[in-house]
């Protein structure tokens, strides 16, 4: 991608230069309260920061439900907020950014689920008199920016990983 | 330890000195049509310390077959594992195999 085009970079003191043009500040400033506003809602599509934690017990899911609930609420709102707050800032910290990929991410499942994507919607050419037209193309502007903040961040991983064996194939701690 | 899962054949009498751990619980990723996969990728990466490797081979698995098993080991971990995937927008499941 041409430096022009980047809107997230690395610097070499460990933080990230944040370079969004203003339309496009403007239209992620307008987000995190709408999604804020629904989020303790009971919205179909919100469900999708909240899935159950097993696939096949209510019961259980039900209980797993209730105990985490609120920390789910609660570090879905936080990450909102981080980014509301340093949307103006020329520079981010990793830890900032972090919180801008969460409240993206949630951002793009929340209207994705509302625009019911598929793996076909991207293949299919978006018709000229879509209704979703400007729904589906804030969501691939997501994506978009979504996809430098990942690569943004995944540059300071260490790429050999901190468990070489693996996780899921060692023993049972407990 | 002998906590492999495969049976293993030892000469020590049963019953003594050895602790037959109980089976892991099971962490699973399941697809969606919306993650990006570098984000998958990415929060496999961070949450598990997985190399980058692995993080893309379960990705992919869960891509292309539907879900994967991505982390395991006692319910506290499973529930803790399935919690921090939630945070992450990952739609992930446990359950401990019978």
């Amino acid at each position: 991608m041409p430096d022009a085009q980047r809107r997230v970079r690395p610097t070499r003191r460990g933080e990230f230069e944040i370079r969004l043009p203003r339309e496009e500040l403007e239209v992620l400033r307008s987000l995190p309260a709408q999604l804020r506003e629904i989020l303790p809602t009971e919205d179909p599509a919100v469900g999708r920061l909240f899935p159950p934690g097993y696939a096949d017990d209510p019961e259980a899911s039900a209980e797993y439900r209730r105990l985490v609930r609120d920390d789910l609420l609660e570090s879905h709102l936080e990450a909102l907020r981080v980014m509301e707050s340093t949307l103006d800032a020329r520079r981010l910290t990793e830890d900032q950014l972090v919180s801008w990929l969460g409240a993206v991410n949630d951002l793009r499942l929340v209207l994705g689920t509302k625009l019911d994507v598929s793996e076909e919607t991207y293949e299919r050419q978006m018709a000229e008199d879509d209704p979703n037209g400007p729904g589906l193309a804030l969501y691939f502007y997501l994506g978009w920016l979504e996809e430098q903040i990942v690569e943004a961040l995944a540059g300071g991983l260490d790429p050999a990983g901190t468990q070489p064996g693996g996780g899921s194939d060692q023993a049972p701690t407990g | 330890m002998g906590a492999s899962a495969a049976p293993v054949q030892t000469d020590r009498p049963s019953g003594q000195d050895v602790v037959t751990p109980d089976r892991p619980w099971l962490v699973i990723c399941w697809n969606d049509p919306i993650n990006l996969m570098s984000y998958v990728t990415y929060v496999f990466q961070k949450l598990f310390g997985y190399s980058f490797e692995k993080a893309t081979k379960l990705m992919l698995d869960v891509h292309h077959r539907g879900k994967a098993v991505v982390s395991s080991g006692a319910k506290e971990k499973a529930e803790f594992d399935t919690y921090r995937l939630h945070a992450h927008g990952l739609w992930a499941t446990m359950e401990h195999p019978s």
